[in-house]
């Protein structure tokens, strides 16, 4: 199945296989067996859109976004990122590219690290590509995000769930990356939190052109946000293309039940009695 | 924008002195500025014998010399003076052995934790195997083998209870090494060192601190033990320890001789126990 765009990819998956060994049923000689969580397919997350992933719980979406920034090496299949097959190289070979790979933590309580404080969260990164990492420039990155300067002082603990996670966007676009993963940043938020980093997100792939891949399992927000929309089910593909096109006309009984879930406001006629 | 009201953080942080911090360290200052003054404020040479003043009550028996406000043991030395001179010993110890047994322990503990592989596998066994020996057997067996001493004593206490920093730091490590904030840390371009030292590490101080306290009140205990069985320096030395030993031997006679470095010592390890404790809350930005 390929992608209906016309853009060039800017991250390319092909055959991308990926099991965990099962320690729960092991037994007591051998190897344990192994669970297939991705089982080889092959994506497009075109250059400068929104894609997003959706599926259920357990359908591999966040384990195939950390094959894309590679915090896991897949068993097999590549992953070229613009023309790159970083599927298998050593982590002292990702370095110089993590750069252009940046990612947003679904927890950001658990992705800032609480001893530090916000600024050189932010500004670690930074220096480390050569490209600042004064307090100002986290300062800047802040701004960007709507954070007052005042922040760049306070430790994690002492934001809001929104707020931190407007830390987490800000260290991923401080370093001005190609691509960013996603992956459930606004599961953990109340509503209007949520409806705010969104906007924010979609402001910042717009305005720096960057290339978002964004996992979620609500596609309410994925209709509201995403371009394109792949739907996993089981560590298989089960719909995607353009999400006006999918949501429209929905290929799978996956892609149909995700929609029917999608709770919308139902007048009741005796309401007003 | 509704999510960026300004609180006052660091608003929880005054109020009440704390306590669990201030006594103990009182009194520890009161025992090193003693350690560290004591041929100045000891009012006698410790090991000076005089038969003619020998088991003289404390000050607030009837019977007592002037001078001598704890008494004297049973060669007539003077218990505060003993005790002055002890608390160098004491100290200088339990200061040295347990910042090496941290140092060894934690790094350990550390690389085993965030390594994992077999990093992991060879330390932890390695524990397993050195725990398996009976502590004081141990302790007593190396001092036997190097000889009697303050090396020795220190030798020993870094060599027995290293276990007991690397299976705790491990384990700390491990439980942070599965924060977000490691792959964070990761997709940010750290190396994995640099990751482990400026990420991890500072999650894992305020156990290593509170464990660096725990194992200085242990270090004191073990000479104290070490100094009881006769294995520690020179018997006529001061220590609180071989005191304690002398004055089992007089206890129904001579109380104090006994009782007073005992009090110094339960005080000196409570201190440091509850030290570890309070600094640990004290360092930690979340509880502050």
């Amino acid at each position: 199945m390929t992608s209906t765009n016309t853009t060039a990819p800017l991250i390319s998956v092909r055959n991308l296989r990926l099991s965990f060994p099962d320690r729960a049923h092991k037994s007591l000689i051998g190897a344990a067996p192994r669970i297939e969580v991705l089982k080889g397919f092959s994506i497009d997350i075109p250059d400068g859109k929104i894609t997003g992933i959706v599926g259920e719980s357990g359908s591999g979406k966040s384990t195939l976004g950390r094959v894309l920034v590679r915090l896991l090496e897949p068993d097999s299949g590549e992953v070229l990122f613009d023309g790159t097959d970083i599927a298998h190289l050593d982590e002292g070979a990702l370095r110089p590219l993590r750069r252009d790979l940046q990612m947003i933590f679904q927890d950001p309580m658990s992705s800032l690290n609480p001893r530090h404080k916000v600024w050189r969260i932010i500004a670690q990164p930074m220096k480390r590509y050569g490209r600042g990492g004064s307090k100002s420039d986290a300062i800047a990155a802040l701004t960007k995000v709507g954070l007052p300067a005042a922040f760049a002082d306070r430790y994690p603990h002492e934001l809001s769930g929104g707020q931190r996670q407007r830390v987490g966007i800000a260290r991923a676009i401080a370093l001005e990356p190609r691509f960013i993963l996603a992956d459930e940043i606004v599961s953990g938020l109340d509503v209007s939190s949520q409806a705010q980093v969104l906007a924010l997100l979609k402001d910042l792939a717009r305005d720096m052109g960057l290339t978002v891949a964004f996992i979620s399992h609500d596609l309410s927000v994925i209709r509201h946000l995403c371009d394109e929309v792949i739907v996993l089910n089981h560590g298989e593909i089960v719909d995607q293309g353009p999400v006006a096109e999918v949501f429209d006309a929905p290929k799978s009984d996956i892609t149909k039940a995700l929609l029917g879930a999608i709770p919308l406001p139902e007048l009741d006629d005796n309401w007003f009695d | 924008m509704a999510d960026t009201t300004i609180s006052t953080p660091r608003a929880r942080r005054s109020g009440k002195p704390n306590l669990r911090l201030w006594l103990p360290l009182l009194w520890l200052g009161f025992v090193a500025l003693a350690a560290i003054l004591a041929p100045l404020v000891a009012p006698h040479d410790p090991l000076t014998q005089d038969l003619m003043l020998e088991r003289l009550p404390p000050f607030f028996i009837d019977g007592t010399e002037p001078g001598y406000l704890l008494g004297t043991d049973s060669l007539g030395r003077d218990v505060l003076s003993r005790m002055i001179h002890g608390a160098r010993i004491a100290l200088f110890v339990s200061l040295i052995a347990a910042t090496a047994t941290c140092l060894f322990g934690s790094v350990l503990g550390l690389v085993a934790g965030y390594f994992g592989g077999w990093w992991d596998r060879v330390i932890s066994r390695l524990v397993d195997i050195w725990m398996a020996f009976p502590p004081v057997l141990f302790a007593v067996l190396l001092v036997a083998v190097m000889g009697t001493g303050l090396t020795s004593v220190i030798a020993a206490i870094a060599l027995i209870d290293w276990t007991r920093f690397a299976r705790v730091i491990r384990a700390e490590t491990m439980v942070q090494s599965r924060m977000d904030y490691v792959d964070s840390s990761r997709i940010g371009g750290a190396r994995r060192i640099a990751t482990l030292a400026s990420e991890i590490l500072p999650n894992v101080l305020p156990s290593i601190i509170a464990l660096l306290m725990l194992e200085m009140g242990i270090a004191v205990i073990v000479e104290a033990i070490l100094s009881f069985v006769n294995l520690s320096i020179s018997s006529d030395d001061p220590t609180w320890g071989s005191m304690i030993a002398e004055g089992r031997n007089a206890i129904h006679f001579a109380w104090w001789v006994l009782l007073f470095p005992l009090i110094a010592l339960f005080l000196t390890v409570l201190s440091f126990s509850t030290l570890g404790e309070g600094l640990k809350q004290r360092f930690d930005p979340v509880l502050q």
